[in-house]
Parts: structure tokens; sequence; C-alpha cells
């Protein structure tokens, strides 16, 4: 029963196509170091679920940014868990992604033919920055405020063009209502985005080209 | 697929569906259970209501016609204060006996209105008109007004306001 539906569906569909090529590739004999690249992507899955279920009672307005999360920690059942993953897997998934690239970067496999996969993977590290940097300030706490103040402060040091980005990423002048909403409409809309696109990428060049083989010796 | 074992026993293969499917069954509750309830725990919170409202001095109410009386009352969901506004008919038939009615139209919650013209309390929604005693005279309403219980206190009129 199960076997002729799924037959009429690969059929159609080339499910074994794709079961092979993704998941039944040729892989070199590697060791732990060569997981971190899954392990990134199952913390952004985990990031963008309980991200997904967090906006269902979070504010983005500075008058009810902190109420409405208080409000998850305390009134709402598992709501402390569900905030919980996302905090602390917020800051493994930096560390996660840095160790990937690292590793990448030691093993040498950033070279010939996988440098388009090395320039998207940077991309990829220099937007889980950017996450972390938005999503720190959803709280509205005095952390977040003030963090948020240095970071774009910091930005704003640019020669030249440096109080143009730092009027640009708070929306004006101060660190205001629009900053929290801009920030918001980043970390949940804009960043992901651009995550989703660059791991599509990432992901097509690693099952056309294969992973690389951990440098000999001589190498 | 998966052919029968020609073995009396479990097959290797077999062994492992099974306890793979009972730990992926666990781990799939586990991570269910929480977002469910995270989902619906707010639905199933009660914030009940059961007050005595008073309505004001009898005497201010003229005998025969009603009059509306409107207040507001506050709860708290999540993280907000909301304020709900509430109206009543008090119907006062003689010095003694009155009716107070909800002006919560029982069709679809819609506020209605006395309307001296046709002597009736009608609702801008869909039209329907209740009669002086709530009685439902025309259109969708499936029950009459819903009325509150009151009693009469030093000449003050309170209601009984219930909410589950």
């Amino acid at each position: 029963m199960f076997e002729k539906i799924f037959q009429w569906l690969d059929e159609r569909l080339g499910l074994e196509a794709i079961y092979g090529a993704v998941l039944d590739r040729k892989v070199p004999k590697v060791n732990w170091w060569f997981t971190l690249g899954s392990a990134s992507l199952f913390l952004f899955v985990m990031q963008g679920i309980t991200g997904i279920f967090l906006t269902m009672y979070y504010v983005p307005s500075p008058d009810k940014a902190y109420d409405s999360i208080q409000y998850i920690m305390n009134g709402v059942a598992f709501g402390w868990l569900i905030r919980g993953i996302h905090h602390w897997g917020a800051s493994l998934m930096v560390l996660i992604v840095f160790l990937h690239m690292l590793r990448t970067f030691f093993y040498g496999a950033y070279k010939y033919p996988r440098e388009i996969t090395w320039l998207t993977g940077s991309l990829l590290l220099l937007l889980t920055l950017g996450m972390g940097f938005t999503g720190y300030l959803l709280p509205w706490n005095q952390r977040a405020y003030w963090a948020t103040t240095v970071g774009t402060e910091i930005a704003g040091t640019v020669p030249g063009i440096g109080d143009f980005i730092l009027r640009a990423l708070r929306g004006g002048s101060d660190l205001s209502a629009v900053t929290l909403a801009r920030f918001f409409s980043a970390h949940i809309w804009l960043l992901p985005l651009g995550i989703v696109l660059l791991i599509s990428v990432h992901m097509y060049l690693i099952i056309r080209l294969g992973i690389s083989n951990v440098p000999g010796e001589d190498e | 697929m998966a052919k029968k074992s020609s073995s009396p026993n479990l097959s290797r293969r077999d062994f492992t569906k099974i306890v793979m499917s009972f730990l992926g069954s666990i781990m799939g509750a586990m991570v269910g259970v929480p977002i469910i309830g995270y989902v619906i725990s707010p639905a199933l919170k009660a914030t009940e209501i059961d007050d005595w409202v008073s309505l004001g001095a009898l005497d201010s109410y003229p005998i025969g016609s009603p009059k509306l009386f409107s207040f507001t009352r506050t709860k708290v969901n999540g993280w907000e204060q909301t304020t709900n506004s509430y109206g009543v008919f008090v119907v006062r038939k003689s010095e003694s006996a009155l009716n107070v009615y909800s002006n919560v139209c029982t069709h679809l919650s819609c506020r209605v209105n006395w309307n001296e013209e046709v002597a009736a309390y009608t609702c801008p929604c869909h039209d329907a008109q209740f009669g002086l005693n709530g009685e439902v005279l025309y259109g969708p309403p499936p029950r009459p007004m819903d009325e509150y219980e009151y009693t009469i206190e030093d000449g003050n009129i309170l209601i009984h306001l219930t909410e589950a």
C-alpha cells in the first residue's frame, strides 16, 4: 500500500534521485569537525522555529517589548523554554558557525573548486553576527539599549560616511522606537531571507562538489 | 521493501526500526507538547469576573421606559490591560419591580439601542428587534436578551456581573 503510494509519487517527483543526490553522496573519510556545517544548519532551523513562536507574543514597541517578554517568561506555558532555547541557541550558533569557518580555513577546504562555497559561507557568518546584533536589542532592557547604543556608535566611527551609517542603523540620530522596529524587521525578515538564500547556494555547491578531504601531511 | 526474516528472532534492522521509532516518538512529544502548550495556554487561562456593580439610585430611573447605564471593567490580558465597556438597560415596571437587560444582541454580540418609535430594542447589524421585556420580535437572535440578577440596597440598584 505505502509502497504503491511512494512509487506513484517517486515516478512524478523523482524522490529517489533527490535522496541519492542529497544524502547518498560519496564522502571521503573525515572526522567529527566535519559535522559543524550540519550543526550550523540545525541551529539555524531551531532558531527559526523558536523565533516564529516568539513572535506570537512579542511586541516590537518600546512601551510593550519588555512587558511582552515578561509575559512570555512568566505568563505563557513553556514560554521560558522557547525563549531559553532561542537565547542560548543564538550564542551557540555564533560559536558553531565560527568553528565551522575555522575548520574550513585550517583544512584548506576553501581552495579550488570551493571558493564560492567559502565566499557564501563568509557572508553567512556575517549575517549570523547581524542576527545576533539585531536580536540583542529586542528585549529592550538596559543591557540591550546600551549594547545597541555602543554598537551603532562603533559603526558610526567609519571615516566619512560614519554618521550616515549610524543614522541608517538607528533610523534617525537617536536610538528610538524606529530603531527597535527596524531591528525587529531585519531580525525576522531581511537577515533570515539572506541567510536562507545563501544557505541554498552553499548547500547546492556542497551537493555538486562534494566535501573536501582531510589534507594529508604532505599537502 | 524489508523481507521477512527467516530467523524466528527479531532481525537487527527491525530491532533498530522499533527502537528508533520509539525514541523518535518520545523526542517528538518532548518538542511537540511544549509548543502546543505555548500556543494554547492563553486560551486556557480563566479570567473570571464576579462582581456587584452599582447602577445608581433607583429613583433616577423612570417607570415604564428603558434607560441605558454604561460602565467599564478592566482585565489583564497578557502584557496589557483590556478595558471592556458594558451597557445595561434598566426597565422599571413599578416602584420596586424592575428588569435589567444586557445591551449585547444574542445573535452576534452587536450592541442594541432602544428605539422609541417602534417601541423595541433594535440591533444595527442585522435588523433584529427585541420587545420591552427582551423577547425576540423580529430577526435572527436565537434567544431573548440576557438579563442580570439584581438587588436594591439603600435605594441603589446593584447588578450581578459574572463572566467565565
